[in-house]
């Protein structure tokens, strides 16, 4: 069996953001680059699967769209302990564009587990994963937060509005992950940095490919208002500032 | 030419994100000239289907099928796409909960359609087609201009008002004809939060952080939050340390809500926390450390010990509610 983890990479999640050129274009001085939160936890999920040798995995290989400049975040994911990488050498334009640059490599590859997160901390579109499946005509399950493996099947724990359905679903499948898929992201140890560069990172050239949709123009959150303190000695005072000025309760 | 709408149901009942949906799709039926259709699968009785005419549908679509009890996003999205296709809409609106996650994207590639996701307010502009949505975790916002002729929408959970209308609806069955080998995914066990209200839909929240100190200090807490028919929430580092279940972490990788009321409690307010709850539209702190970052996104804040403030919270509420 062969699981293959998309990752992309954002800004580390404490960024304050900044546009340039009328706020048309993030500002990425002195942006840390990082794996997205959970791609990396869907990297670590993919791993801890193969280091249980009952369920017979083979690779563990993670494929990027994105320019030269976001190797290093690749290197780091191989250091964590993913076999291989395909780096598809794009910037990426939208969801859409990302999703059938993956599909295009991938469809004469025989992945039988593909692990893409529920969203990317810098766009929240929660669309890659399921665009890839349906480029792919793969089932896709949403909102994963358990993947086991069981006699060749998946085993998924997914969230529903009020509450978790267990499902079953073959292979090849996608799972688009959230919280709860692994507990703690796996870090890279020395040795796995070491190993990491000398692990096999295929670069493989764009096909052409229309975006759907196009960002014109960012813009920053309308500041709040000062806070109102109350004294703590009257909290009672909260209370009725809800009930008549806030009208909230 | 039409605008769809994707109603969800819940053992044959609607709730309110699906009259938010109906009130969203019928504003935006209304900005392009044209009507709003809602597409109903599954099985729900024509008095609940009714309910979404009070909110706009000009039309609603009826498709009945017992095997669409299980949701499978494949289905679901090819089933979609043929009544896209069938109804001539432009636009195709659903909710950016955890189904329309499933659903949107798939529908996207079918239909080469442009996604906005978790669009929170009407479209900015129509020629071109430019939606409002969050970026960088609620740190920024976006323009997004949807390049392709039929778009579809995801909307935020409790970003539009429900807006009544003169029911006009016409309630229209139709037949399902999806293959049933189609739907691979096989639900062996569901396991429901009875009686409790979701955190998702609640319009109050109390939410507990690491200032709580230990699990046995939530009575207050939850006391307050059943005064104030609000759901529980709490912070990364309290699910972290089983406290309190994974399912009530709020914040970027977390639940992302937006209620009413957000009551955050012994919460310092870290940019991750905030980028969960920021679009709420009130927000109240409670913490001993008067320059916690969860003062600057509060309209009303108390600076002071939650162990002797949340009692007599309480007992106002209580006053209050006359109990």
């Amino acid at each position: 069996m062969k699981i293959l983890v998309c990752i992309s990479q954002v800004p580390d999640t404490t960024t304050k953001v900044k546009f340039i050129d009328d706020f048309k274009k993030l500002d990425t001085t002195g942006i840390q680059w990082v794996i997205n939160p959970w791609d990396e936890l869907s990297l670590t999920r993919a791993l801890e699967l193969k280091d249980d040798a009952s369920n017979n995995i083979q690779t563990v290989t993670v494929a990027h769209v994105g320019l030269v400049g976001s190797e290093p975040t690749i290197r780091k994911a191989l250091a964590i302990g993913a076999d291989d990488a395909i780096r598809i050498n794009a910037d990426p334009d939208d969801a859409y564009f990302v999703a059938a640059q993956l599909a295009h490599v991938l469809k004469n590859e025989s992945y039988d587990l593909i692990f893409c997160g529920i969203e990317s901390s810098d766009f929240n579109g929660s669309s890659v994963g399921g665009m890839l499946a349906e480029f792919l005509n793969y089932p896709s399950l949403s909102s994963v937060s358990s993947v086991k493996i069981d006699n060749g099947q998946f085993c998924i724990t997914r969230e529903i509005d009020g509450g978790k359905e267990i499902v079953t679903v073959p292979a090849p499948a996608v799972a688009i992950v959230q919280k709860g898929i692994a507990k703690e992201p796996r870090i890279a140890a020395m040795r796995g940095i070491m190993m990491a560069r000398t692990k096999s990172l295929k670069v493989v050239d764009p096909v052409a490919v229309d975006s759907l949709t196009e960002v014109v123009k960012f813009e920053m959150p309308k500041p709040r208002a000062a806070c109102r303190f109350i004294d703590p000695e009257n909290p009672r005072q909260l209370i009725e500032l809800l009930q008549n000025e806030a009208k909230i309760i | 030419m039409s605008v769809l709408i994707f109603v969800e149901n819940w053992d044959g009942k609607f709730k309110k994100l699906s009259f938010e949906l109906v009130s969203y799709g019928a504003r935006l039926a209304e900005m392009l000239g044209t009507q709003a259709v809602a597409l109903s699968i599954g099985n729900v009785e024509n008095s609940e289907l009714e309910k979404l005419g009070k909110f706009g549908a000009a039309q609603i679509i009826n498709a009945v099928n017992d095997h669409f009890d299980v949701f499978d996003g494949q289905a679901f999205s090819a089933l979609i796409a043929g009544f896209v296709k069938q109804e001539g809409a432009t636009v195709v609106v659903l909710s950016n909960n955890n189904s329309g996650k499933a659903i949107a994207p798939r529908l996207s590639v079918i239909l080469k359609a442009g996604l906005g996701s978790g669009v929170s307010k009407l479209p900015l502009s129509i020629t071109p087609f430019i939606v409002y949505t969050k970026v960088y975790s609620g740190n920024a916002f976006s323009n997004l201009t949807i390049k392709t002729d039929v778009k579809i929408l995801t909307l935020a959970q409790n970003s539009f008002e429900l807006i009544e209308t003169e029911n006009k609806a016409i309630v229209k069955n139709a037949a399902i004809d999806l293959e049933l080998a189609s739907v691979k995914t096989k639900v062996n066990e569901v396991q429901k939060l009875s009686g409790k209200i979701l955190l998702t839909d609640a319009d109050v929240v109390v939410s507990g952080g690491r200032g709580m100190k230990s699990a046995e200090n939530w009575g207050p807490i939850v006391e307050l939050a059943e005064l104030l028919d609000a759901a529980t929430a709490c912070s990364r580092p309290v699910s972290d340390e089983g406290w309190r279940p994974h399912e009530e972490h709020t914040g970027q990788t977390g639940k992302i809500i937006a209620p009413n009321l957000y009551i955050a409690v012994g919460i310092s307010g870290a940019t991750q926390h905030l980028a969960g709850v920021s679009s709420s539209k009130f927000i109240v702190a409670i913490n001993t450390d008067k320059d916690a970052p969860i003062f600057s996104a509060a309209q009303y804040g108390i600076v002071g010990d939650a162990s002797k403030i949340l009692p007599k919270l309480v007992e106002a509420v209580k006053e209050l509610k006359g109990k």
